[in-house]
């Protein structure tokens, strides 16, 4: 049987990876789309164009190697820990998604969106301390 | 509205994804040994349950509409917006796993959704 201070520590680890995974893969994906340009048109004809485009960017691949470390701590922390109480917790990634924005990507982000990123912080912090399962286990 | 029907299916198809693989993960088990044999071992055997293959497929979906919509818009502004999760998340998780959603969860789920409104009314 898993200790409740062993639960929590192996959470704690996963959430870890899962914020520092996470921020850094949008961001190259969203440097990555930007390189490729936008994509405003969804004719069949001009898609394995667009496709070809995005896989041929490193800043898509590295952003996939990213998010592929983050998806498999998620599905690792997701055999424990209630899913409701996963996804809110891991959104201090939010934060750190806006802060490379803004000093990596060079984003303008005005004083509300700022705000914003704020109070779904706040909203993250009161869903944060709720417990981790509220299931029976299998 | 292009922007704003792809972060629908950012959320929505993203959100049933994430439920569908932890309806696969829980029907796994608890992983207790991390040595990275026993991890693959975890994941191949995940791999072989139909709910674990249609939540990557509905996780991929979301994940081209993120691509399309980071071709149009900051990445600052599409991921804090993409934190509409945590809403379809709570309802997910109490309608579709049985999980007890407390209040606290949701009023913390109420703040989140504020956020995201202050986030859109902040992009221009």
């Amino acid at each position: 049987m898993t200790s409740r201070a062993g639960l929590h520590f192996k959470t704690y680890c996963m959430l870890l990876i899962m914020i520092v995974f996470a921020p850094l893969g949008n961001v190259m994906l969203g440097k990555g789309m930007k390189n490729v340009g936008a994509v405003v048109t969804w004719a069949p004809s001009e898609l394995p164009h667009v496709v070809s485009r995005v896989f041929m960017s490193g800043y898509i691949w590295l952003g996939v190697a990213s998010l592929l470390t983050f998806f498999v701590a998620y599905m690792l922390i997701l055999s424990w820990a209630d899913f409701s109480y996963v996804q809110p917790a891991s959104s201090v990634a939010l934060l750190v998604v806006a802060l490379l924005g803004y000093f990596y990507l060079g984003e303008r982000i005005s004083p509300l969106h700022w705000a914003g990123i704020v109070v779904i912080c706040l909203g993250v912090f009161v869903v944060g301390n709720t417990p981790p399962r509220t299931t029976e286990v299998h | 509205m292009r922007e704003a029907l792809l972060l629908f299916f950012v959320v929505v198809s993203g959100t049933g994804g994430e439920i569908c693989v932890t309806r696969a993960m829980k029907h796994v088990g608890e992983v207790k040994d991390f040595r990275p044999l026993a991890v693959a071992r975890v994941i191949l055997r995940a791999m072989k349950l139909p709910w674990m293959w249609i939540g990557i497929s509905m996780m991929a979906l979301a994940f081209f509409s993120l691509l399309a919509v980071l071709s149009i818009e900051n990445v600052s502004f599409v991921v804090p917006v993409t934190a509409l999760n945590y809403a379809a998340g709570a309802l997910g998780g109490k309608l579709f796993l049985g999980e007890r959603v407390t209040p606290r969860r949701w009023a913390g789920v109420l703040i989140v959704c504020i956020g995201v409104t202050l986030v859109w009314l902040g992009k221009r």
